[in-house]
């Protein structure tokens, strides 16, 4: 059963039917899911979420759709890991890694589409959209896919061709737009407004965003009912690392756990770092930005959620992190020769991220630490790629040994 | 064709100072409505809904580009990663 109470405008508090709306009438500002949180506590305990299905859905009293099977593809409840080779290479006692590269199409994306179409379907739509370079593509042309919806994605034309197929692969309409990348935005929101369509990040987006509370229940339920002392998330809109930090607090506001105290820090690329200087400039006013980082699934240059993502860092007493353009595909190798986990730029962004907050002392090493892995690197491998060396021999025994020895002395002199 | 657009404007430094909006109405025949607001040392922002024929609101849009205003959707931008 929904606990949903209304739709509320996050800036004047004006109160709207649950619709697929995302913008308050009056003053613009974004919509937001209320809940009945007296509602959920009556209902809610640990062991009740326990006996939930291993997916997102075991938090379904707390999301704003009901689970329907139709475009259920178990995304939710990934790994928890905890970390030795990175906790030791940055000089932490307790680093744990939520590995969410792993949902059904790679990224936590998977997570908000998932509640969007639930949604969607509820509302009566028989079509999903999404404008996207990358990872909301693939999850919203998988989804429809899975439960027989119609998928329209839209994307910019100068996207490599290798960042599309994974959402090709699905059998959407893909649209490939010529134009800049604020031709591209403009028309998007022009088609949402025209077309009776889910576009799931802008007439559905507060059912869409609240997918990525699941982020932070995840967490909580992994850590034994319990909210780390920080959280170290990669952001572009901010909708996700403002939804990790509400998860925390509903756990907390309705009995799951103890009192939060987690610090939110926020990591963002050197090129489309609008949320993260504003921090660092003291202000609470985003100066948008055009993008132009190899961290392309965070390159959104005026984000909708900036300012929330600024007040959740205030909140929390944590901070946001700048990572330099030429240390994302470090922070990218770090991960994966550290922790066998090959994730996308973003993840590069958030580790290196975690690694200057521990050197400025932001974080203590005997601090408890979640690090977000939000996406896979298998979809932007050219980031890498320069990581591809193999020992290349004759089918000899002996070429094998001196190519060794010529390896190994080479290592020996770095 | 008539069209309506809600946007928000960014202003930077010695264009706090300009009256942009204004003089979009009074040039380019468009009617402005300013839903929210917030000016600061240095910088500010506006979010308005611009109605009027759509190349109008469009050669509006493009002269406050000119003048160095940023002009986004009053969203944000809808492209994501």
């Amino acid at each position: 059963m929904s606990h949903v109470s209304s739709l509320r405008c996050k800036e004047c508090s004006r109160e709207y039917p649950v619709e697929a709306l995302n913008v308050c009438d009056f003053c613009f500002g974004p919509l937001e899911v209320v809940y009945d949180y007296d509602s959920i506590t009556k209902v809610t305990s640990r062991e009740r979420i326990q006996s939930g299905p291993n997916s997102l859905w075991r938090y379904a009293d707390y999301l704003p759709a009901e689970h329907n099977p139709t475009v259920d593809l178990n995304a939710g409840f990934t790994p928890l890991l905890r970390s030795r080779g990175l906790a030791e290479r940055l000089g932490l006692k307790e680093l744990w890694i939520k590995n969410d590269s792993v949902n059904p199409s790679y990224s936590f994306k998977d997570r908000v589409v998932a509640v969007a179409s639930a949604k969607a379907l509820e509302l009566g739509f028989d079509t999903i959209a999404c404008a996207s370079t990358g990872n909301l593509a693939c999850a919203v042309a998988a989804v429809a896919a899975r439960g027989g919806m119609k998928a329209y994605v839209f994307i910019p034309s100068d996207l490599e061709a290798g960042k599309v197929l994974g959402a090709a692969i699905y059998n959407p309409t893909m649209v490939s737009i010529d134009g800049s990348y604020d031709d591209v935005n403009r028309l998007c929101s022009e088609v949402a407004d025209q077309y009776p369509w889910a576009f799931v990040n802008i007439n559905v987006r507060p059912f869409y965003a609240d997918g990525s509370k699941t982020l932070g229940f995840e967490v909580a339920e992994q850590l034994g009912w319990r909210a780390p002392d920080h959280v170290v998330a990669p952001s572009a809109s901010g909708a996700m690392f403002t939804k990790i930090y509400q998860g925390f607090k509903e756990f907390e506001l309705t009995g799951i756990i103890d009192d939060v105290h987690t610090q939110m820090h926020c990591a963002q690329a050197r090129g489309c770092s609008p949320i993260a200087t504003a921090y660092q400039e003291g202000r609470f006013v985003i100066r948008p930005v055009k993008p132009n980082s190899v961290a392309t699934s965070l390159a959104i240059g005026n984000p909708a959620d900036g300012y929330y993502a600024l007040k959740v860092i205030e909140a929390s007493n944590g901070s946001a992190v700048i990572t330099e353009e030429n240390e994302v595909a470090e922070g990218v190798k770090l991960l994966a020769e550290t922790e066998g986990i090959f994730t996308e730029g973003a993840g590069g962004v958030a580790v290196m991220g975690l690694k200057r907050l521990v050197e400025t002392g932001k974080i203590k090493s005997d601090e408890s630490v979640v690090v977000y892995i939000t996406g896979n690197g298998l979809k932007t491998t050219e980031l890498v790629a320069d990581v591809v060396n193999p020992l290349h021999i004759e089918p000899s025994v002996e070429a094998f040994e001196i190519a060794m020895a010529e390896r190994m002395g080479s290592q020996r002199s770095e | 064709m008539a069209a309506i657009e809600k946007v928000r404007f960014t202003f930077l430094d010695r264009l706090i100072k300009e009256p942009v909006i204004y003089r979009i109405g009074r040039d380019y025949d468009v009617v402005t409505n300013i839903r929210r607001a917030d000016i600061q040392e240095g910088i500010g922002w506006v979010i308005l809904e611009i109605e009027g024929e759509q190349s109008a609101i469009d050669q509006a849009l493009g002269w406050a580009r000119s003048l160095g205003v940023r002009v986004d959707p009053a969203v944000g931008d809808v492209v994501e990663g």
